[in-house]
């Protein structure tokens, strides 16, 4: 169990998928203009990529094994293209209040690299089922904490006086790279 | 190798087959609200409300952000339907987007068009048959009384004619009860 508790906290804290391994970017810079927009596109991310994890594993471990690993990306690819329509067409049935929330963010997940990332950590550290889900949520949680809290800094940054040749995403990338080595203190707060 | 391919495609099939079933399964008809409001508005398509026509502006009132009284075709019967639709108060006819006229269809004076073809442009419901050096005329029964083409005509050939009752468009007229006050 603490084993469990651990690996989470491991992986939304000490290795951010976003501010230590640098994956997901492009949703980081180009969705976190707004506060609302961010806590949607994390909502949905979250949702994505802990289903995604888990499918991937059981595809990984039943269907691939180790003669087939070459498949992963391509299989992964695949699936989660698959996973992200099937979530939308279920949202938009079932929940149109959620699905108006996540909006456009729920296809845009499908070429979002985090999400491809994930699992492919997991099968490289050799995840069991459990871990597996855990990571990908621990991953998700993260990015959407991340997210929120990047999207926070560049609302306040709009009232900002910022020279003019860093304004825009030039200032944010620097916000970036500020924020990852704050995070850079996480490290060494769990062991795995 | 082969199992390589079997496997790719055996996903693929799998992945298809889901998406097949859910987007049968989870078939969303478009936003009834929208239809529902759509119904409701004349479909005059004549953008006095400052949308594109009567389904963009259903879609803006759907979405909460056009008011209901901005359709002088409609008029207050109209406002009045959409009130109750969407459960408000009901308000007087926005006058800035025009005034509730007779409905009436465009007619062409034929001797005096040169056949510029500039209202055939402008006629959202194609109701104008004509080609360009050729005299035009309208097809009455798809006209819709909108206007939009008496602007653009260069010499002033098209007028609004008011709707005669005849057999095809008389309608019962609602009963009205003449209350008396009783105490």
């Amino acid at each position: 169990m603490e084993h469990y508790l651990l690996l989470l906290i491991g992986t939304v804290f000490v290795n951010n998928i976003v501010m230590s391994k640098i994956l997901g970017l492009c949703p980081f810079m180009g969705v976190s203009k707004k506060l609302e927009t961010s806590i949607s596109m994390g909502l949905a991310t979250t949702f994505v990529l802990t289903l995604a994890s888990g499918t991937s594993y059981l595809i990984n471990e039943y269907l691939l094994g180790t003669d087939l690993f070459y498949l992963r990306t391509l299989s992964f690819i695949v699936v989660i293209a698959g996973i992200v329509q099937f979530t939308e067409m279920f949202i938009h049935k079932t929940s149109p209040v959620l699905y108006q929330v996540l909006g456009i963010y729920l296809p845009l997940i499908t070429t979002n690299c985090a999400v491809l990332g994930i699992p492919l950590l997991n099968a490289q550290a050799q995840h069991n089922f459990v871990e597996s889900l855990l990571f990908g949520a621990g991953g998700a949680i993260g990015f959407s904490m991340v997210l929120v809290l990047f999207a926070g800094i560049r609302e306040r940054m709009e009232a900002a006086d910022v020279p003019k040749v860093f304004q825009g995403t030039s200032i944010a990338m620097i916000t970036a790279g500020l924020m990852s080595l704050a995070f850079m203190g996480f490290s060494g707060l769990v062991k795995i | 190798m082969l199992t390589a391919i079997l496997v790719m495609a055996g996903i693929a099939v799998a992945v298809g087959a889901v998406l097949g079933f859910a987007a049968l399964r989870y078939k969303v008809e478009g936003d009834p609200l929208v239809e529902k409001i759509d119904a409701i508005l004349p479909q005059t398509q004549c953008g006095q409300c400052g949308f594109p026509g009567c389904r963009p502006y259903a879609e803006a009132i759907a979405k909460g952000e056009a008011d209901i009284n901005l359709c002088p075709p409609g008029g207050e019967e109209g406002v009045k339907k959409l009130a109750e639709l969407l459960g408000v108060e009901p308000k007087p006819l926005d006058e800035s987007h025009g005034v509730q006229k007779p409905k009436s269809v465009a007619f062409i004076d034929e001797s005096l068009c040169i056949g510029c073809t500039l209202c055939i442009q402008a006629c959202p419901v194609d109701a104008i048959l004509g080609a360009a050096k050729q005299m035009h005329t309208i097809i009455a029964a798809e006209c819709t009384g909108c206007e939009l083409c008496v602007a653009p005509c260069p010499v002033d050939c098209i007028s609004m004619v008011p709707l005669k009752e005849d057999v095809g468009n008389w309608k019962w007229k609602y009963p009205v009860f003449k209350l008396k006050q009783v105490a």
